[in-house]
């Protein structure tokens, strides 16, 4: 007979992911057999710990910690019941042991993710039980000055993309003088490959809030905004029920834990424009404008929103400084090697066997990150190529999979890390076709202000089209790799000058695939 | 998904509601988009006035932002990704099924008007692709068969005729 005396809590994430693979089902069909139930245990809907190909992953609190198993599917639900799933009987063949020692997850070192899936992410006692506005606490305690000089010597560099030296840009903002100032975090998660943001925001709310007002208190800022995609329905929920009880709690507002210092945050929703995620069209969209690119200088930590002073972070950025402030900048600093101080979050995505969050300190290789935690490629056929960084970052062959993950590295063989995305394509891609994508990908999200960028993405297609048809191929290679040395030098912004990235990934490692006749499509 | 239709009062509502604040521009966009499943054209000039813009101003706006649609979608909005994880994963072929099916290429709806489909770079479910959302629920792993179970539920639903 079940029971449930021996375990008080079972847990089903409320998460995207698990979502989209049926966790609300499965939360449901227990949900009913609690209700049946003397003494039903609390089902909770927590996070997800990121092991996506886990999901809908369970789990059973038991004396002996708590026990998961996945992915579950509402069908295996009676089976995982009669084998003792209430009890956390391990010896179902959907058991996954306890989920500390899981290895993909054991093999981490969760700085910034130590949170998320534990506990439901609104819990804001859970937060605090977590170590949740520690960092807070202290940085109440410093002077502005002292709350940059901890985030400088950390090491810490702009996760979003461009790996710019958060401390520094804070130190600007702080040296602007008085009046109003804003903190703007970049949540136009927009590269395929990533959703660390979105895990972020709807795994551990709080999180963020609390990077936000730290960086508010640095810097002398009273407003916030989080600029969050309008793909992230569930992000955007969350994250205000998460202010709205962050208020309530006396973190955010007029006095920020009685500090006699104010910080309010809004979340505005972007309206599907890849070059938002560039943060100068980022601020003319949040001013309510067309998501324009803006000439820098003036750089947005003189002239940012509105005009004023302003500090533009990505989530991740912003998620690490809670850490930084709680257990000091040489703690985070210790982890990394180089210049890339800290931890890198990698997402393994595509036709990968394990994808999900992989947070590790810089420096081991994306052939580590692939085969031992990816497991190589879900359809079980030979790994071809890896794109890293999202839609602008190269497509790397075998050759390059030795690389370190670490920002020079990267550089070095033409490539960046940017978001930290990793997504797997198997043998079965025809890389010319993804060429073509990278240039079709520019011309539907360029902003136009700069030529090389809005032409020059259209005659990219174009060239690339001729190249697979046969038509002069060769002169068309050598129009196509001027096109792309015009991009690069010409464009306003990344979104023209990297776009050819992955271009040129493929005419270097995939030439064959460009070949005339080598197109499969239509 | 149900929506409601525009009236000159109803657009007034959410101007008087966002007008004040700073960058009010999107925000009342999306307003009106939840409401009315678009961005009416009457509404355009209403807006200008009330932020101190030109008519043209608020056009350029709307027609930047891929969200914004200016025509009213069918009953439900399919959007599938295009981005490169889900095309690792399948989307090239889910693509060319989804549309084959319902006899639309992107933002276009089905003769019947129960689905507007539309792409989408990147839901962020890059791990179990293909996905695709529809309203605000993301499904992930889709293959052209459970494709062809959500369109079945979504084209079996009664049409609500609008007044």
């Amino acid at each position: 007979m079940m029971s449930g005396k021996a375990m008080t809590r079972i847990y089903v994430p409320s998460e995207t992911t698990a979502l989209s693979l049926g966790a609300d089902e499965i939360a449901s069909d227990i949900s009913a057999v609690l209700a049946s139930l003397e003494q039903p245990p609390e089902l909770v809907r927590n996070g997800s710990r990121g092991l996506f190909w886990l999901e809908p992953m369970i789990e059973v609190e038991t004396g002996a910690g708590r026990i998961a198993y996945g992915p579950v599917t509402p069908e295996d639900l009676p089976g995982l019941l009669e084998a003792g799933l209430l009890e956390g009987a391990q010896d179902h063949p959907l058991c996954l042991g306890p989920t500390e020692e899981i290895p993909y997850l054991a093999q981490q070192q969760r700085l910034t993710f130590s949170r998320i899936g534990v506990a439901d992410p609104l819990s804001l006692s859970a937060y605090e039980a977590g170590g949740g506005f520690a960092g807070l606490r202290r940085a109440v305690a410093l002077s502005p000055q002292a709350i940059v000089q901890q985030v400088t010597e950390s090491g810490l560099r702009g996760r979003g993309g461009a790996a710019f030296p958060t401390g520094i840009k804070w130190q600007t903002v702080l040296d602007a003088g008085a009046g109003q100032k804003y903190i703007v975090c970049n949540a136009d998660e927009g590269d395929s490959g990533t959703f660390a943001d979105r895990l972020v925001m709807e795994c551990d709310p709080y999180l963020l809030i609390e990077g936000m007002v730290i960086a508010g208190l640095a810097v002398g800022a009273t407003e916030g905004y989080i600029y969050l995609r309008s793909e992230y329905p569930l992000a955007l929920h969350r994250l205000n029920a998460a202010i709205e009880r962050a208020v309530e709690a006396g973190y955010l507002g007029a006095d920020v834990c009685g500090s006699g210092r104010a910080f309010a945050l809004e979340v505005r929703l972007g309206a599907g424009a890849y070059i938002c995620g560039e943060e100068t069209a980022l601020l003319d969209s949040l001013e309510g404008k067309r998501g324009m690119v803006r000439v820098k200088p003036p750089l947005p930590a003189i002239e940012g929103f509105l005009g004023r002073p302003t500090v533009v972070n990505n989530v991740l950025s912003l998620a690490a400084v809670p850490y930084i402030l709680e257990r000091g900048p040489e703690a985070y600093a210790a982890c990394g090697q180089g210049r890339s101080r800290g931890t890198l979050t990698a997402q393994l995505a595509g036709n990968v066997e394990r994808g999900g969050l992989v947070e590790l300190a810089f420096g081991v290789t994306l052939r580590q990150l692939i085969e031992d935690f990816g497991g190589g490629t879900l359809s079980g056929r030979p790994l071809k190529a890896v794109q890293v960084g999202g839609p602008l970052g190269a497509y790397l062959p075998e050759s390059l999979w030795d690389t370190p993950l670490d920002y020079e590295a990267f550089a070095e063989v033409g490539a960046m890390l940017g978001h930290g995305g990793v997504v797997l394509f198997d043998d079965s891609v025809d890389m010319g076709e993804q060429a073509r994508f990278a240039m079709e990908f520019c011309a539907v999200e360029s902003c136009g202000k700069c030529t090389p960028c809005r032409i020059g993405s259209t005659r990219g297609v174009e060239v690339i089209d001729r190249i697979r048809a046969g038509e002069s191929p060769e002169a068309n290679l050598e129009l196509l790799e001027d096109l792309c040395t015009t991009m690069i030098d010409g464009s306003l912004c990344a979104m023209g000058g990297m776009t050819p990235f992955p271009v040129q990934s493929v005419t270097r490692h995939f030439a064959d695939d460009l070949a005339p006749g080598a197109a499969r499509r239509d | 998904m149900t929506f409601t239709s525009p009236t000159d009062a109803r657009v007034q509502q959410h101007i008087a509601a966002h007008r004040e604040r700073p960058g009010a521009l999107l925000p009342l966009l999306h307003a009106l988009q939840d409401d009315f499943g678009f961005i009416p054209e009457s509404a355009l000039a209403p807006i200008a006035g009330a932020l101190s813009q030109t008519v043209a101003e608020v056009a350029g706006v709307v027609s930047f932002y891929h969200h914004f649609r200016r025509t009213p979608p069918g009953d439900a909005v399919l959007q599938l990704c295009r981005a490169e994880a889900c095309q690792a994963a399948g989307a090239r072929a889910l693509e060319a099924h989804v549309k084959q099916r319902l006899g639309v290429d992107y933002h276009q709806t089905s003769a019947d008007g129960a689905v507007t489909l539309e792409p989408v770079y990147c839901l962020g479910n890059c791990a179990c692709g293909p996905s695709v959302r529809i309203g605000d629920r993301v499904y992930g792993r889709v293959s052209p068969e459970r494709a062809d179970q959500l369109l079945d539920d979504l084209q079996t639903q009664v049409v609500e005729v609008r007044g």
